[in-house]
């Protein structure tokens, strides 16, 4: 029977004992790391019987809070395996030179550098910043959950799903050879036969559902549910630049998902869209994915302004200067975001007054931005700045962020972007804004809500030392790759002859090996803050003096969020309920109406785990299979009309109760 | 939504600051927000792909053009049948208005029928097509030709499928509320199809003809 | 933080002076004026970034906690003045470098012929651009020299002085042509063809590559652009014509098959339009060329009967072009013959008798009498 090779493709595709890469010693190597760790997992999860916990408590919660710190797992889990792409790819850059080749060769280096970009900006940047923005969000607003609960947890799950699809292309099959945004020719079947690109697509299609649909979640819960009272000019500025990016989100995943499906047409059916004859047009490809490519820029950034301008006002004790040229520096930065793609592409031959155009439309984007942190500049201006981990990385942020500004507009000018478009300068300038901006805006968010999200702080001690690692690495990794770009470095080369570069490359291997320590210390901090919880804990629910909304509820805070709902009058509604003398409620609860949680989310999200990967491995009768089991589970949800129940009125007593015993015992 | 209690006191009172006599929250009060926002990220696919058969419309690598392979009368028929299931769908929502079951799945029926009568009709003229030799891999215009009004054929499908699924539903439950919103969801769903198809019916039939 | 900074900025400054940054210090005047763009712009943006550096350092300071001196205003969120400046000096700055930009793309264009060959040195209008076809293969650079019939692989040459005019295109998939000495960078991209001018202005060996990665040969997709002095290059163009390699068809399709590491090749005679066959997809002898197709397509296509005329596609780079729910890989067959098609080229006739344009009815529709929906179609980059 397993002869007949006919036979064997009908049942396993294209998908043979060669699909392995059991050859190849770093893998089954990480292959018996992950699989040992995993058997550990599963091991600890059994023996402490942890399974029907996490199930009813966490997979199938549609609580707000709970999917924002699974998100967040999600994001720091796929933050390692990027990381390790990023240090292999620093080695072998620091080693390949004077005729040695380095110790990876093409076919796994090329794997390496496209798998470290799409899981850095879509499995570890999007989960990151969607999880802070689901935690935060209905909080800030006083609302008790998002719009769709069932909705949020799908989503989370389907950007699982599509960060399992990457990772399992590491140990069955290959992942894309093509660079992060896949051009074609080069990513058509013709020139990328094999699984790779398959894998990128519909890992990404996937996990695109779930990023648009909480992207519509989120709008519409912050349109519809903030608390009364809460204007739209009176929304925090987290919120404001959360409501940005999910307008952003939902006005630009939808042509990422229509230029992916035509590339797949092309790959599967053989249509001509971005073919080279049969009238296809390969640039088309490179213009739609950038309409979509620069706005991502923005949604991701956008949050870590949020995040700094809460940080920056609560930290300094003061108000936000400046909020409404904030708030429409905000908004002139997501509509100039649509106009600037092309700047991805001068290169390309486009005339000289479409280059300009696009040029000067970039370097306006400065213009908001500049506002922005000039905005921040006088909020610390005459207050008492409180030296935080969260405001350190503000700090950070401010002078690397400028940096990284500075070489963008550069970038900006056409001429100038002739000589470095695709160098290690233009590698350095966008890891100096997504680290130095959003990686140190997530860092600052993590440290600030932290405490909101668990009942206590992080340890100083370790958040300090990873801050140090994080900052002074960062410079040692992409300074020298500023100079390297100026000494006409092209990226992602696997080997070098000229010697003289090789320093750079061993300074930025060193800076890379700094993160590293940087990444090690968050964990440790992490642990080392969960075993001194109780030295940590912070009774009172608002530990830095906080001036939103969520800070006036309990840390962590009830499954309800809020007894009753906040009305709000002012702007930093919190801090002005503190100031006006706001006497919490200690009776006359009454029964609250929630959504009840559901397993559709997590069931949806294996089938399409198993349907993108019949259909990337062309097995059809699975790919058959799953697509009606995928249709069928969601029809059949729709017939299930009882999705909420009440918390009684007795529970939210008892909630209450122990609360203002907490608050008590904070007091004396 | 409850109101606040009272409004805001400037001079040392201390205002309410949070709402005392609260009701529930209304089920699905942002459903049509939240499905009018989903519909505008489909319409950007729409566009996406209306700009691709822009750009690659002309291009028929010395192959057949609309004018070899459209067939007017045929599409104007079809055009109909989505046109008339729209206005029954309308019918559809009249009667559900007045809580009358029967005549709302009778006008859901009727639509569901035009559906399917613009769904054969459009397969009938892929399949005529792909016999002549036209197929999706035979030029750039007849691939984006074929994605475009392929994806829109796909979207009736599943507006298909959703119809039935919610008579089934009105049958078992009724014209409760959750079954009513659904209905206008798919109310506008159904609009916006009608919408995609009049922008192809002019963008790539009628000036296909002209060009 | 302060210190850390200056230990982590400054010493790469300095360091930069004394390494060799040839985006710094260019040997062509294109490079150079895009060097100067990129001098003026920093210090321009410096302006403002530097005092807002040191302003950021200087509040975090001044109004530390236990600062107890300093004001305190938590109430202060306001100032018209204060988000005047901070609005309008950023939009100064950017105004400036925005007039700077519109100039310095247009005079930099790639596309434009130069006017200048150096500072103060205009072109001689007697003396003729060298002409240079670029084709970038799967993974190494072919140049053809059309005005000297001859073609290298890997290697190209230049007179020093002497403005070069670069037609580029790509045989397979995208990359880039980049000499960082001589100009700026311009995608190569099959069936497109662009553009670039440019000069080099001291005679040595530089480093070319391609500057956009297409696969895996790429890290050894370089070459050496020699430039030279007239005499020398007059020597090296006999040494090049002195081989009796000639690049025809045939061996032009032996020599795009995917390969690493080429060493430098020379050819002593090339066969004429070679370029023009590569631009347009038709080396092979059989194929339609994409000038062709185009202007069947502009007069409505071949009809019904064009969809049969296409062959099956025998060879290609790869074991497998077609897609798995597709026919097997087919090409559209040509329909003049090439001497036919060169001649009609060089006489610059267009390659197809113009079929009947006028619209055709559709079904009763009375016939416009001017176009309703004028859509202009242009030809893409080529």
């Amino acid at each position: 029977m397993f002869d007949n090779p006919d036979l064997l493709k009908a049942v396993f595709g294209r998908l043979t004992l060669e699909s392995f890469p059991y050859h190849e010693p770093i893998l089954v190597g990480t292959f018996a790391m992950v699989a040992l760790g995993g058997l550990a997992l599963v091991g600890i999860l059994t023996y402490y019987r942890l399974w029907g916990y996490l199930w009813r408590e966490w997979f199938t919660s549609i609580d707000h809070k709970r999917i924002g710190i699974m998100y967040m797992i999600l994001g720091i889990v796929m933050l390692l395996r990027g990381f390790s792409d990023a240090i292999m790819m620093r080695l072998q850059q620091a080693i390949a030179f004077g005729g040695s080749e380095g110790y990876l060769p093409a076919h796994h280096y090329d794997q390496v550098f496209t798998a470290h970009g799409v899981i850095m900006i879509f499995f570890v940047a999007m989960p990151l910043v969607t999880g802070l923005m689901n935690f935060v969000v209905p909080l800030q607003i006083g609302a008790r959950d998002v719009s769709f609960p069932f909705l949020n947890n799908f989503s989370f799950w389907m950007t699982t799903a599509g960060a399992i699809l990457v990772m399992m292309s590491l140990f069955v099959g290959e992942f894309a050879k093509t660079g992060w945004l896949a051009y074609p020719p080069l990513s058509n079947i013709g020139y990328s036969p094999d699984v790779g690109v398959d894998y990128y697509i519909w890992a990404l299609q996937i996990a695109g559902i779930g990023t648009l649909l909480s992207g519509v979640n989120l709008v519409a819960t912050i349109v519809k549910m903030r608390a009364p009272g809460m204007t739209m000019m009176k929304l925090p500025v987290f919120t404001w630049t959360a409501l940005c990016t999910n307008v952003l989100i939902v006005a630009a995943f939808p042509v990422l998902t229509a230029v992916l499906a035509l590339l797949s047409l092309d790959r599967y059916v053989g249509t001509n869209f971005f073919t080279n004859d049969f009238g296809g047009n390969p640039m088309m490809y490179v213009n739609l994915i950038w309409i979509w490519g620069h706005p991502e820029v923005y949604i991701l950034i956008l949050p870590a302004f949020g995040i700094f301008s809460e940080v920056t006002s609560t930290f300094s004790g003061k108000r936000l200067f400046g909020y409404t040229s904030m708030v429409y520096a905000t908004v002139v930065i997501t509509i100039l975001a649509y106009l600037v793609w092309l700047h991805h592409f001068f290169t390309m031959g486009s005339g000289a007054s479409v280059n300009s155009f696009f040029g000067i439309t970039t370097m306006i984007i400065s213009i908001p931005t500049g506002a922005k942190i000039f905005n921040w500049l006088f909020t610390m201006y005459r207050g008492r700045i409180r030296f935080e981990l969260p405001m350190m990385w503000t700090i950070a942020f401010m002078l690397t962020f400028v940096i990284g500004g500075m070489t963008g507009v550069l970038l900006a000018v056409p001429p100038a972007d002739f000589v470095l478009h695709n160098s290690l300068f233009l590698v350095a300038h966008f890891h100096n804004v997504i680290i130095g901006g959003v990686l140190f805006g997530l860092f600052a968010g993590i440290s600030y809500w932290f405490p909101k999200a668990f009942g206590f702080k992080l340890d100083p001690f370790w958040g300090k030392m990873s801050f140090w690692f994080w900052v002074i690495g960062f410079y040692f990794a992409f300074m020298p790759l500023y100079v390297l770009g100026l000494m006409g470095v092209t990226r992602r080369l696997r080997v070098f002859n000229d010697p003289s570069l090789q320093i750079w490359f061993v300074i930025a291997a060193f800076g890379a090996v700094l993160i590293a320590i940087g990444i090690l210390s968050f964990l440790i901090q992490i642990y080392v803050s969960i075993r001194n919880r109780d030295k940590l804990a912070d009774l009172t629910g608002d530990p830095w003096d906080g001036r939103t909304l969520e800070w006036s509820t309990s840390s962590p805070p009830p499954a309800y969020n809020f007894a009753f709902t906040p009305v709000v009058h002012d702007l930093d509604a919190w801090h002005d309920m503190k100031r006006r003398g706001y006497i919490r409620p200690v009776d006359g609860f009454k029964p609250i109406h929630m959504p009840s949680n559901t397993g559709t989310g997590i069931i949806l999200a294996v089938l399409s785990i198993i349907f993108g990967f019949a259909m990337i491995w062309y097995i059809w009768w699975l790919a058959a299979f799953s697509f009606v089991a995928l249709l069928a589970v969601t029809i059949g949800h729709t017939f299930n009309y009882k999705r909420d129940f009440h918390i009684p009125a007795e529970e939210v007593v008892r909630t209450e109760g122990e609360r203002t015993a907490l608050l008590a015992g904070a007091a004396q | 939504m409850s109101s606040p209690a009272s409004a805001v006191h400037e001079n040392g009172t201390v205002p309410t600051f949070y709402v005392v006599d609260e009701h529930d929250h209304a089920e699905g009060g942002s459903t049509m927000f939240g499905f009018w926002i989903y519909l505008m990220s489909d319409c950007l696919i729409f566009a996406v792909l209306f700009a691709t058969y822009g750009v690659l419309g002309g291009n028929y690598a010395a192959g057949p053009s609309p004018k070899d392979l459209f067939d007017l009368p045929l599409v104007a028929v079809n055009t109909s049948m989505l046109l008339f299931s729209s206005i029954t769908y309308g019918f559809a929502m009249l009667t559900m208005d007045k809580g009358r079951i029967g005549a709302t799945q009778a006008w859901l029926g009727l639509t569901g029928l035009f559906g399917l009568a613009f769904l054969g009709i459009e397969l009938y003229e892929f399949a005529h097509m792909i016999h002549e030799g036209a197929t999706p891999q035979r030029s750039a215009f007849l691939s984006s030709f074929f994605t475009l009004v392929g994806t829109h054929g796909l979207h009736v499908t599943v507006g298909l499928t959703w119809l039935v699924t919610l008579m089934v539903q009105v049958k078992r439950y009724g014209l409760i509320q959750a079954n009513k919103r659904r209905l206008m969801c798919l109310s506008m769903f159904w609009h916006f199809l009608d919408v995609i198809w009049i922008g192809v019916f002019t963008f790539v039939y009628l000036m296909g003809m002209l060009r | 933080m302060k210190r850390f900074l200056a230990v982590a900025i400054l010493p790469f400054l300095t360091m930069l002076t004394a390494c060799n940054a040839v985006v710094m210090s260019p040997s062509g005047d294109v490079a150079a004026q895009q060097r100067d763009l990129i001098v003026i712009s920093t210090i321009l943006m410096l302006i403002i970034i530097v005092p807002v550096m040191m302003l950021t350092v200087f509040f975090a300071w001044r109004y530390r906690q236990s600062n107890t001196e300093a004001r305190y205003e938590p109430d202060w969120d306001h100032s018209t003045q204060l988000e005047l400046i901070i609005w309008a000096a950023p939009l100064l700055i950017i105004i400036c470098l925005g007039a700077l930009t519109w100039m310095g793309t247009h005079l930099l264009d790639p596309y434009r012929p130069l006017d200048r060959i150096a500072p103060g040195k205009l072109v001689d209008k007697q003396i003729k651009p060298l002409q240079v076809e670029v084709v970038a293969l799967d993974w190494k650079w072919l140049f053809i020299y059309p005005e000297y019939g001859v073609a290298t692989v890997n290697e190209l040459a230049a007179p020093v002085d002497r403005p070069i005019d670069f037609r580029l295109t790509s045989s397979a998939v995208m990359n880039s042509f980049y000499i960082p000495a001589l100009a700026g960078q311009i995608y190569t991209m099959p069936g497109m063809q662009t553009k670039l001018s440019a000069v080099i202005n001291h005679p040595g060996t530089f480093e070319g590559f391609s500057a956009n990665y297409s696969g895996a040969g790429f890290s050894g997709m370089k070459f050496a652009f020699l430039g030279l002095s007239d005499a020398d290059f007059d020597k090296w163009m006999t040494d090049v014509k002195s081989q009796g390699d000639k690049l025809d068809r045939n061996a032009y399709l032996e020599l795009e098959r995917p390969s690493e590491n080429e060493p430098a090749r020379r050819y002593g005679s090339v066969e004429t339009q070679l370029f023009t066959a590569v631009l347009n997809r038709c080396v092979e002898l059989g194929k339609m060329c994409m000038d062709e197709m185009s202007s069947i397509d502009a007069k409505g296509g071949l009809g019904l009967a064009g969809i049969n005329n296409v062959h099956p596609l025998e060879y290609d780079k790869y074991t497998r072009r077609g897609a798995i729910f597709a026919p097997p890989a087919t090409y559209v067959a040509r329909i003049c013959t090439t001497e036919e098609e060169e001649r009609m080229r060089a006489s610059g006739q267009p390659l197809l008798s113009p079929r009947d344009t006028s619209p055709i009815l559709g079904a009763g529709l009375p016939r416009p009498s001017a176009p309703l929906f004028g859509v202009q179609r242009r030809p893409s980059n080529s």
